[in-house]
């Protein structure tokens, strides 16, 4: 049986079986890549993707489970790098070997979504569970701090 | 053979994913049939790369294609001003893949808006540095040791610096003005008395390029006051990639016709499969075929989820007599202090003086037992690589992450018993290194699940995979003693490491920098069978944690502050002084911590770098939870050649070096790993992380490695820190709450 979501947008067919973990399908069946394998049991947060714009590990979820629901994976975040935080991301130089941070991005973005001028503490706790190996997290506050910024700012003064 | 990034969706949307615009430059290319090798010539792996995407669409761009003009082996000028560099180094998140470009480009005065960066072919004999980082040409491409910005330095520039020389021949040719009247600003050879201006580009149009570039000695090079881009923080290569996904490991790898792969390893490392199910595992859907290997059995499926499956179904009868059946890393470890008791003499590391006298004169003496357990990389990709062996098995495409392309390339071809010729191998983008990908065995394995099938392979390995046949920084047991003469001075030293893993065990146990003229170094071997490795800085972690805490034992027993005795032992060296000074400085160590928070310090050399760092933490008494509040960090490297990224590694060191003074430990129980993926392996998370704050002492020396020191520097200042709060010694890493309370309570 098919299964039918939308990703990124656009409306997606699988013919992958129903209980297969969304992860696998995203990044071998349909291309997208950037959501990363981590731990493959919801420690890492490596795959974390949006269900509906929230957070989920995409290595525990069933394709069964995003029937007629919305993902969004990395690659739907911007077409251009131009989210705040992607921007952020690069002024700040925040990846090393980067493996994590297709994570740490939707992660971060799902925590402006809901609250666009998180306090250092809820930054913390909000993203907590996204394992950094490098040891970027300092500069991943940072970069969610200065995309707050940017975004908290009028308009005009961001163009 | 086309590799890609995306194969086309075996069931295709109803309308195209959103992709990045780099993506569909990708699918664009994919869709038209170019053959990217064909393109790439030996640098293949360019297809791969979103930066090269951009690049063939300039290639593709209707009208003439600005031709590439080789300058040597190291550049390539395109007539429209856009200058190829080749890096040499694995990128595993170090930024050496564009530090290097960097230093060649700073002596060629290359305009660095016009750089592109590209792998360079894995060809150990024109792109190698020798090990001692020496002049002329060829030597290992292996990035480990923090070697590579050292290792390459002195060759980028003088290779830099010969391109430019022939830039400026060909323009002094074709003017007819003397060389000696041109100058270069970036991009451009100018001729200040005409006012002539000629672009690389331009030049490369008609440049000839003798076989043999001229000769330029170190003497020509820039002064360090000249450079601007070496000191200058440019922005890293491999960044943008990294923050839309679009950044390439191996595992992202997809060539048509791939199959996967997984193998079931050995829960007691070497162990033989005896026998398994194969007619019922080959017997699942979509199985191609198993493979029996020397520890394990792999098995091949059409679909990732097929394999995963096929695998959790097989059964394996294991052969007994795997060195390691049995093993107990507790008991192991506990076993230690009897070989360090035990009169035989270990191998000598180092030997000054007449210990056994000055111990015997001392006026006191001190002696303390340091225990260190197992440390598991966990770099955030777990294993994994491409392979597609042809038809024939006698050659092969690898597509693979590791620190070393040039020793994996040549496995390959001893495996398949073809020249190293047959093997097209394409670096990429690795998830993380620590030490763990400059083994070849994951590699390896992709190649013999290919040769077996005769089709593309991707193995996978999962994180318990990943985990459990790991090859881990050795446990190890630092017995020191130490004895002060009579006027105070630390006269007498003796460090004996006992531990498995030789090499891995010395490394950071000399106390070169130390101004004590008795000493004796030893080691003292064990055997258990268990796979043990390099581990960023390996033994540096743990016998710097051991000599950093017993200097400060030393410390206590005196009544002398820990940073005037270092000093004071320090007093060869002005740079250590200076190090220690700074980080005493921006730790405000003369004064107060706050209230409940106490400092400690340490200081290391590693890779050439001094570095000293002050820990400040507080104790939650209770849980016997220790918290690193603030960390201070200065280091002395020599010339630092990206700054900005420079600290980066710094801060990711003493990351490192926290999450396992603090939180990570393996143990193996009946001969297996007991720990199987994150939720019983803990690492640093964002909440442990401490404010750090890393500082460089400016020099004009030669560059040193700067992605390792923030690691050993980290455990002996936490160490000191939990000492000076308490009053009580930590002596076993990592320094979990069960051990805190038993240090308080003991």
């Amino acid at each position: 049986m098919a299964t039918t979501f939308t990703l990124n947008g656009n409306p997606v067919t699988s013919d992958a079986p129903r209980n297969s973990m969304l992860l696998w399908v995203l990044r071998e069946r349909l291309g997208m890549t950037g959501t990363r394998f981590g731990c493959g049991v919801g420690e890492c947060g490596a795959c974390t993707v949006h269900l509906d714009g929230d957070p989920v590990h995409s290595c525990r979820l069933r394709l069964s489970r995003v029937e007629g629901r919305e993902i969004t994976t990395i690659e739907g975040l911007s077409p251009d790098r131009s989210h705040a935080l992607q921007q952020a991301w690069i002024e700040e130089e925040v990846p090393q070997c980067g493996y994590c941070q297709s994570g740490q991005l939707m992660q971060a973005a799902s925590l402006l979504a809901a609250n666009p001028s998180p306090t250092r503490d809820e930054i913390v706790s909000h993203m907590d569970g996204v394992l950094c190996r490098c040891g970027t997290y300092g500069r991943i506050i940072r970069a969610i701090e200065r995309a707050s910024a940017v975004s908290a700012a009028p308009a005009g003064r961001t163009r | 053979m086309n590799a890609r990034t995306q194969s086309p969706p075996r069931e295709a949307p109803e309308s195209p994913p959103k992709t990045s615009p780099s993506r569909r430059t990708f699918l664009k290319q994919a869709g038209g049939g170019l053959s990217f090798a064909l393109v790439f010539g030996p640098a293949g792996l360019a297809a791969h790369r979103p930066g090269s995407a951009d690049a063939l669409d300039a290639l593709m761009t209707p009208g003439a294609p600005p031709s590439e003009h080789p300058f040597g082996a190291w550049v390539r000028i395109a007539t429209d001003g856009q200058v190829l560099i080749y890096s040499p180094a694995a990128e595993m998140g170090q930024g050496s893949m564009t530090a290097l470009p960097v230093i060649l480009a700073e002596e060629m005065d290359a305009d660095w808006e016009r750089v592109r960066i590209e792998h360079s072919p894995v060809e150990p004999g024109v792109y190698g540095r020798g090990w001692g980082g020496g002049r002329g040409r060829g030597g290992s491409m292996m990035t480990a040791g923090s070697m590579a910005v050292r290792g390459y330095y002195t060759n980028l520039r003088v290779a830099g610096a010969q391109i430019r020389r022939v830039l400026l021949d060909n323009v002094s040719r074709e003017w007819g003005v003397p060389v000696g009247e041109l100058a270069t600003e970036p991009g451009v050879v100018v001729h200040a008395a005409s006012g002539r201006r000629i672009s690389y580009g331009e030049v490369a149009a008609f440049a000839e390029v003798p076989a043999e570039l001229p000769e330029v000695t170190e003497a020509e090079l820039k002064s360090p006051e000249d450079f601007r881009l070496i000191g200058h923080s440019v922005a890293r290569h491999d960044v943008p990639a990294k923050t839309d996904g679009s950044a390439v490991y191996a595992l992202d790898v997809q060539v048509p016709d791939m199959l996967y792969g997984v193998i079931a390893r050995a829960p007691v490392h070497e162990a033989n499969p005896a026998s398994f199910n194969e007619a019922e595992v080959r017997a699942l859907p979509g199985v191609v075929g198993t493979v029996r290997l020397n520890y394990g059995v792999g098995v091949i499926a059409e679909t990732v989820e097929e394999a995963f499956a096929a695998r959790d179904a097989m059964e394996i009868e294991w052969a007994r007599g795997a060195r390691a059946e049995g093993f107990d890393s507790v008991a192991g470890l506990e076993a230690y202090t009897e070989i360090a008791d035990g009169d035989s003499q270990g191998r000598p590391l180092s030997e000054r003086g007449d210990v056994a006298d000055a111990i015997a004169a001392a006026a006191t003496r001190y002696e303390a037992d340091y225990f260190n357990d197992y440390v598991y990389h966990a770099q955030m990709e777990p294993l994994g690589a491409v392979a597609s062996v042809n038809a024939a098995g006698d050659g092969a495409e690898v597509w693979a992450g590791t620190q070393a392309p040039d020793m994996a390339r040549a496995a390959v071809a001893r495996e398949l018993g073809v020249a190293v010729e047959q093997v097209t191998f394409h670096p990429c983008y690795l998830g993380g290194g620590l030490g763990r990908r400059t083994m070849a065995d994951y590699i390896l394995e992709a190649v013999q699940l290919s040769r077996s099938a005769r089709r593309p392979v991707k193995l996978i390995w999962t994180r318990e995979d990943d985990l459990q046949y790991g090859a881990f920084r050795p446990m190890s047991l630092q017995r020191l003693t130490a004895g002060m003469d009579a006027s105070g001075n630390l006269s007498a030293w003796t460090h004996t490491v006992v531990g498995d893993g030789r090499g891995l065990l010395a490394s950071g146990i000399s106390i070169q920098y130390y101004d004590i003229p008795n000493q004796r170094i030893e080691m003292r071997g064990a055997s258990h069978g268990v796979r043990t490795k390099h581990w960023r800085a390996v033994g540096h972690g743990p016998n710097k944690f051991a000599i950093e805490a017993f200097i400060d034992d030393v410390a206590r027993g005196e009544g002398i502050d820990p940073v005037v005795l270092r000093r004071t032992l320090l007093r060869g060296s002005p740079r250590a002084v200076a190090v220690l000074d700074e980080v005493a400085e921006m730790a405000g160590w003369s004064g107060q911590p706050p209230s409940g928070r106490a400092r400690g310090v340490a200081f290391v050399e590693r890779s050439g770098t001094l570095a000293a760092g002050v820990a400040e933490i507080s104790l939650d008494e209770e849980s016997g939870r220790i918290r690193v509040h603030r960390f201070w960090c200065a280091a002395d490297g020599g010339i630092v050649v990206q700054p900005r990224n420079a600290r980066a590694q710094i801060e990711g060191g003493i990351v490192n070096g926290l999450s396992t003074a603090l939180l990570e430990r393996l143990t193996l129980r009946d001969g297996r790993v007991e720990q199987s993926n994150f939720h019983d392996y803990s690492i640093l998370r964002m909440s442990d992380m401490p404010d750090i704050e890393v500082r460089f002492i400016p020099s004009n020396e030669p560059p040193m490695g700067l992605g390792e020191p923030g690691v050993p520097v980290a455990a002996g200042a936490v160490a000191n820190a939990f000492a000076a709060l308490t009053g009580r010694p930590l002596r076993h890493m990592p320094f979990i709450p069960e051990r805190v309370l038993e240090a308080l309570n003991g």
